[in-house]
């Protein structure tokens, strides 16, 4: 690969619990439920009660501000409940699936033949449109806005994280589909980024009206942003979309056959995961509905929904989000390891520096735990978190200007670029144990607010 | 996690019975046993190494100075009273019965403060006192009387750290801020020749000894120390008078073998630092300030140690990759300079290092700046 960008600062955690590539059943969820939580920047304002029947693709909330928002079934049912918490927040939308499977008609259309007002149309009344991602600050799109690009990554590089050529190696029609849909919203194209290591192996090389880019590296080589930041950063003032392959292929399957359908095969993951693999499933799906591959004798599981670095602690009463393809199951690390940070060697944990022999064993891989190995402190040492961000910013400068709310310098750090996901890594090494993640959130919802 | 807040807080517990000395209780639980605390936010997994581990390797790279330190004080009152006789392990003893209470006062005075303000502000205790209470007997002369030793710790430790919140806030290194504090208020008991030396009640240096350091001999240029009788073997094993554990490069370096194997020290700030005083170092003898050999400067005094673990603190150095080679060459430069141009006191890497400490942050602020202005042009061109 000529154009191949290579990025070589990144770091591959060897986590233990890789789902072997074999899907084990269907889930036949007993509830789905929706969150409006895992819409960014959506305030959500319920449109149906509890009883109503619903099928895949009728509307169930919408945004306060901008109606035109839909957020719809992804199966066909009955709303089961309302769930709110604290100050009446809404938490989650119940959904008892029935066994119809009906889904919303809203016809087939062949999307290179659609003008971008008709493709618009179509994904916000298909509730689809909340699967396009606006940068900067990873909130839901705003369809007034005509963005300047439309970014794809067709691989990714988090922890244990679903292979995409399984899950969606037989839908490259789909995608196909969808990225011809998706042409239609932006006069910059749709940029798509594919791993140099599997460049001829994967199908996704061969999809057309792309614009392809080639990276190699460890994680977060795989993360849209850092791809982003190495293709066009973005200016201030600009719009950047992106979209990822699993929805992209929903939005193509849309367009193809007229019908919302969010069926994806999910990776259960993680060390305490008995015999991890796929299984194929809904988003919203209960974790109950999981029971079977966590390991009894683990003692507290933690369960997330996503990968290890950037997932939602859901909790085993919880539903996987409705971004997410991948259930990683950690142990609660409460237990308490006499002398820890003396021993010259610690067997069975994984440290990315050079602090403990042996040092990261080639080819072993690690049950890793949730707990955090030390208590938070001033940041102290700095040269750990450059190395982990393939990025042309300084990330504790970035996390400083956020905890000091300066708007000036967090412009001038990058803000507009990174998303708590890119910064994931620095949170993983920070000796200090800071929350970086929260912390560069907290930043964004700050310019959120103060430049609106 | 509900029932948690129904049952009563332990002893030591914020809201116990003696929940005010919750961070005491709590530092020292910590230190015996990894927290059982699980992430909340952000990434679920966290790496193993944290502070504690970072400070302690720091802590395990000093040793073998201080090791050194201790035999080579006893090794010194041997050569200063014309003992000949005491073995290696009476020569340690002697040595180790001088520096212990050093230490002593070192860690009871600063971390008596530290656990105070972390008491007093309910936060956890800090770990970097560990690393700064074990450096501060090395850099002090074995002789400084304790009370004064006690007093430059509490400064230290007050207005070097804590008024600024403690460790990672801080600007200047706490133990050279020691120094600097012993240096200015008792020069009489940090500079002269008598004060390297730790003698008896009632016993006299013998004839020809004069218990000054190398670096007295400075100004008297290459012949001026070879004659005192410090030969370049002498100074690299550092069987000579000075600071407790800055006299051996051999111990230094073995130090700073691990710092650099295990990345917790920049290699950066060493290497710019040793190229900065070999060029100042050229230069002073390519223009006949000197006639000391530039190579010769980096055996002497506090450089190597300076070098080593003090310029290298990670809080007060540069943050910047490209900070790091210029804070480093600056301190390595400035040293020699004020080593050359100011006889009155020849050991210059004290200021040297406060010195860029202090202009640390403005190295990074022109480092951060022109790399946002790049950045600028980057996209403007894009």
């Amino acid at each position: 690969m000529s154009n191949n960008i290579h990025l070589r600062r990144g770091l591959d955690i060897p986590l233990a619990g890789a789902a072997a590539l074999k899907t084990c059943g269907v889930i036949t969820p007993g509830t789905i439920a929706l969150k409006p939580e895992d819409f960014k920047g959506i305030v959500p304002r319920l449109l149906v009660r509890e009883g109503d029947k619903v099928l895949a693709g009728s509307p169930v909330l919408c945004d306060k501000q901008r109606p035109e928002i839909l957020i719809t079934a992804p199966v066909s049912g009955t709303v089961e409940a309302v769930v709110r918490g604290e100050k009446r927040k809404l938490l989650e939308v119940r959904i008892a699936p029935d066994a119809a499977r009906e889904a919303v008609d809203f016809g087939a259309r062949e999307a290179s033949g659609l003008s971008g007002d008709e493709v618009r149309d179509l994904l916000l009344r298909s509730g689809l449109w909340v699967s396009l991602v606006q940068r900067p600050y990873g909130i839901v799109a705003d369809p007034a806005v005509t963005p300047k690009a439309i970014f794809i990554s067709a691989f990714n590089t988090a922890p244990l994280a679903a292979n995409p050529e399984y899950v969606l190696g037989d839908q490259a029609e789909d995608i196909q589909a969808g990225v011809d849909a998706l042409g239609k919203l932006t006069r910059g194209g749709v940029h798509l980024s594919l791993n140099e290591a599997n460049y001829e192996g994967t199908p996704f090389h061969r999809i057309e009206n792309v614009i392809q880019h080639v990276f190699s590296g460890k994680h977060p080589a795989g993360n849209v942003g850092v791809q982003i930041s190495h293709i066009a950063p973005i200016r201030k003032g600009e719009t950047v979309w992106t979209v990822s392959l699993l929805l992209t292929a929903a939005i193509g399957r849309l367009f193809r056959t007229g019908k919302v359908d969010l069926s994806r095969k999910v990776a259960v993951t993680g060390p305490v995961a008995k015999d991890p693999a796929y299984v194929d499933a809904l988003p919203g799906i209960a974790m109950r509905d999981l029971s079977a591959f966590c390991d009894s004798t683990a003692g507290d599981v933690r369960f997330i929904s996503g990968d290890a670095l950037t997932g939602t602690n859901v909790g085993a009463e919880g539903f996987l989000g409705w971004f997410d393809n991948q259930v990683t199951l950690l142990h609660e690390g409460t237990e308490r390891e006499v002398l820890g940070w003396a021993k010259p060697f610690r067997f069975g944990k994984f440290s990315a520096t050079r602090t403990y022999l042996p040092n990261a064993l080639p080819g072993k891989r690690y049950a890793l735990d949730t707990n955090t190995n030390g208590g938070v402190r001033a940041f102290v040492v700095s040269d750990v978190y450059g190395k982990v961000l393939p990025m042309d910013i300084f990330p504790v400068y970035l996390t400083k200007a956020c905890l000091a709310g300066d708007i000036d310098k967090m412009e001038k750090f990058g803000i507009y670029e990174v998303l708590p996901e890119d910064l994931a890594l620095c949170e993983y090494v920070d000796p200090s144990k800071n929350e970086i993640q929260a912390i560069i959130q907290q930043g964004i919802d700050l310019m959120i607010k103060e430049m609106a | 996690m509900e029932d948690n807040k129904t049952t009563q807080p332990g002893l030591f517990e914020k809201g116990g019975k003696l929940g005010f000395l919750h961070s005491t209780v709590d530092a020292f639980d910590t230190f015996l046993r990894v927290p059982a605390t699980v992430s909340r936010k952000g990434s679920h997994i966290r790496d193993i190494v944290d502070i504690k581990r970072v400070m302690i390797i720091v802590v395990i790279a000093l040793i073998p100075a201080a090791l050194f330190g201790m035999w080579n004080v006893g090794y010194q009152h041997n050569l200063a009273v014309g003992d000949t006789v005491t073995g290696f392990w009476g020569t340690f003893w002697y040595g180790f019965l001088k520096v212990l209470p050093l230490y002593i006062v070192s860690y009871v005075v600063g971390l008596g403060i530290e656990f105070t303000s972390a008491q007093i502000k309910g936060e956890e205790v800090n770990e970097g006192y560990l690393v700064s209470g074990f450096l501060i007997p090395l850099i002090v002369p074995v002789d400084v009387p304790l009370w004064m030793l006690a007093l430059a710790t509490a400064f230290a430790v007050l207005f070097g750290k804590e008024v600024f919140g403690g460790t990672g806030m801080n600007f200047l290194n706490p133990a050279l801020l020691a120094r600097a504090f012993l240096f200015f208020s008792y020069p009489s008991k940090m500079s002269g020749s008598e004060v390297w030396i730790a003698l008896r009640k009632g016993e006299t240096f013998v004839d020809g000894v004069t218990g000054a350091t190398p670096l007295a001999h400075m100004s008297e240029g290459i012949a001026g120390i070879q004659g005192a009788g410090y030969d370049w073997w002498s100074l690299f094993a550092g069987t000579v008078p000075g600071s407790v554990g800055e006299t051996s490069i051999i111990a230094i370096l073995l130090g700073a073998c691990l710092l650099i194997a295990t990345g917790v020290a920049s290699w950066k700030i060493m290497c710019s630092s040793v190229l900065g005083a070999l060029c100042v170092g050229w230069l002073g003898t390519a223009f006949g300030v000197t006639d000391v050999p530039a190579w010769y400067q980096l055996l002497l005094g506090g450089f190597a140690f300076g070098t080593v673990f003090m310029a290298t603190d990670p809080v007060t150095s540069a943050q910047t990759e490209c900070g790091k080679w210029i804070y480093g060459f600056l301190v390595g430069a400035l040293c020699i300079t004020v080593r050359l141009f100011n006889p009155g006191y020849a050991e210059g890497m004290m200021l040297a290092i406060l010195l860029m400490n202090t202009f640390a942050p403005l190295i990074d602020h022109c480092v951060v700046s022109a790399s946002i202005a790049r950045r600028a042009k980057k996209l403007r061109t894009v």
